[in-house]
């Protein structure tokens, strides 16, 4: 058997455009069911039933929204920005979408024509082009905030340009941890690295994967960080005056990112596609398809299969889904932060907190480089390790409610202060 | 009966976590979960279980040969507080009394029971039933036959010495 290949000429760009048609259709489909998901988990939280009537267990429900949604008349406020209007939503859900292009969802295929990438694009600048794609995304929800002429609107717009720059770099400097143990931005080679390392990059990088979970909650508008919409103070915040279709595709713009960024949770620190045990392990290496390197340095050639490329699936789409239904689980236990608490937590606590923990992964890989320590387990266990004890003190400092105290607490907070320094209680304390 | 007033335990400002706060919270939640209470009635699928002194829609009583059991007396609307019940009797060539006219304005009556609770000879009834749902308003005013052809169970009366119907 001839050494193989991946597909070229027009067998792969069929293979492209199928994948591009597939991943597409797999992200609506797992939007559309996520609204449904939604609805039935928090339902099941609250001690209901929730939407139950629209075929077998509610199945059919996501096409009657859809339908719905396309037949509901679509109203333009009188003194709206029409073309900025138009275009709010439509920015919006872009940007959602095509991120998922970069990330790779299984092991590489076998095909009669050769090995086909299990991922859209496999582009060297991965992570970047998805950093980048996403803060597109906040254009939409400002621009349709301000066109819609109305004051709540356009404070929800405000406020999640506001959320998403501030996030933004929590969450640039917790991948900044993982490039650093990665060596590179591709997420095929993120994915090779953690199966090299046989840790997954979520226990050698504890502290960066809270601060990314933490992170990527703000910057999909999720509680506890969903003040762009806070219905409670902006009547529906940014889409306020937005209705049928228009309105339904920012809902699904946020699960859209939502599934984006479970998926790249999932890549980052969960391993990708990558299962226990070194039999699916896969990476091109200079043109050949390798699962690993001898110990006299040679290579040893992987063997890719139909069964492995769709096991490796389903544990992609596993990880994927526990992300998701945390998403899911977490708005519906925590209430929303005050504004001023979501802006403290982001500058005062998550940028110095992944600062830090930059300085901190880049001097122990120093270290670790410098002594000739190889790229193996004893490696990712002392960063394992070490990580660890950050984590700890991070919790601890966190916990200790300097960062996040209701406004009880800081009113008790002021009276023990006054009470030690004796000055009388006064009305209102 | 005193008023109980539960007391929240508030954390103190130094120990006070928002971390251990949210995992427990989550913790709860997950409970509910996994395992929901079941609550919610899937309502056309299953049967509203009514009490016994549930006070619906009327419903006369009749006779083994159909002749409807009202005697005409005039209790009934002369009772009712609402003044829905509009009653015209007569009297048949052995002297029997029945009604004539018997209509009760059903969108009038307050259902309180009571031309149940006067009726001598109980053929007036409120009825343990509540899917009243008609096309007009017409349909509300419900007549003779129509109170006769009701077929639903009929309230039962307070019994002072088993005052809640066990």
């Amino acid at each position: 058997m001839d050494a193989l290949q991946p597909v070229s000429g027009s067998a792969g760009f069929i293979a492209s455009v199928a994948k591009v048609v597939l991943v597409f259709a797999g992200v609506m489909l797992t939007v559309a069911y996520m609204t449904l998901a939604e609805r039935r988990v928090s339902a099941w939280i609250q001690d209901r039933i929730g939407p139950n009537r629209v075929g077998p267990f509610g199945l059919l429900q996501p096409i009657a929204d859809g339908l719905k949604n396309l037949l509901k008349e679509e109203t333009l406020p009188a003194k709206s920005s029409k073309l900025f209007f138009l275009m709010g939503p439509m920015i919006a859900l872009m940007p959602a979408l095509v991120t998922f292009a970069v990330i790779p969802f299984a092991a590489p295929l076998p095909t009669h024509w050769g090995v086909v990438d299990m991922v859209v694009a496999d582009v060297p600048i991965g992570i970047l082009y998805i950093l980048a794609i996403t803060s597109l995304g906040v254009y939409g929800l400002v621009l349709g905030g301000w066109a819609s002429n109305n004051k709540y609107a356009l404070l929800g717009g405000m406020r999640a340009s506001a959320q998403m720059v501030s996030y933004e770099v929590a969450l640039g400097l917790s991948v900044v941890a993982v490039l650093i143990l990665a060596g590179n931005v591709t997420l095929t080679q993120v994915v090779w690295q953690q199966q090299q390392l046989h840790f997954w990059f979520a226990f050698p990088l504890s502290l960066a994967f809270i601060l990314f979970l933490a992170s990527a909650y703000a910057e999909t508008n999720r509680l506890p960080f969903d003040m762009p919409e806070a219905e409670s103070e902006l009547v529906a915040g940014y889409h306020t005056e937005y209705s049928g279709m228009k309105y339904a595709m920012f809902p699904m713009a946020e699960y859209a990112n939502m599934v984006t960024s479970s998926a790249l949770m999932a890549t980052l620190f969960l391993g990708g596609w990558d299962l226990p045990g070194s039999w699916d392990n896969m990476f091109w290496y200079h043109g050949q398809l390798i699962s690993g390197f001898a110990a006299n340095g040679s290579v040893i050639l992987a063997h890719p299969a139909l069964w492995k490329t769709l096991l490796t699936f389903v544990a992609f789409a596993i990880k994927t889904a526990f992300f998701l239904v945390v998403y899911i689980w977490v708005r519906w236990t925590l209430p929303r932060f005050r504004y001023d608490q979501v802006m403290a937590l982001g500058w005062k606590v998550l940028l110095p907190t992944g600062l830090g923990y930059v300085m901190l992964i880049a001097g122990a890989t120093l270290v670790l480089d410098q002594l000739g320590l190889p790229w193996g387990f004893t490696y990712g266990l002392i960063l394992t390790v070490l990580s660890g004890l950050a984590t700890a003190g991070f919790l601890v400092f966190l916990d200790r409610g300097h960062t996040i105290f209701g406004a009880a607490a800081a009113r008790d907070q002021k009276t023990i202060v006054r009470h030690r320094a004796g000055v009388p209680a006064q009305a209102g304390d | 009966m005193t008023i109980s007033v539960k007391m929240m335990k508030r954390p103190e400002p130094e120990k006070n976590s928002y971390l251990r706060a949210t995992l427990s919270g989550m913790a709860l939640t997950f409970r509910h979960l996994v395992n929901p209470a079941k609550v919610t009635l899937q309502y056309p699928e299953e049967e509203a279980d009514l009490h016994a002194r549930w006070r619906g829609t009327h419903r006369m009583e009749v006779h083994a040969d159909g002749r409807p059991k009202c005697v005409a007396c005039g209790l009934c609307p002369t009772v009712c507080p609402a003044n829905c019940i509009r009653l015209v009797g007569g009297e048949d060539d052995q002297g029997n009394r029945y009604p004539v006219v018997y209509e009760i304005d059903e969108f009038r009556c307050i259902f309180c029971g009571m031309c149940q609770e006067v009726c001598p000879v109980e053929a007036i009834h409120v009825g343990r039933h509540f899917e009243n749902a008609e096309y007009t308003r017409d349909r509300f005013v419900y007549d003779l036959d129509r109170l006769m052809e009701q077929d639903h169970p009929t309230t039962l009366l307070w019994d002072p010495s088993d005052p809640r119907s066990e």
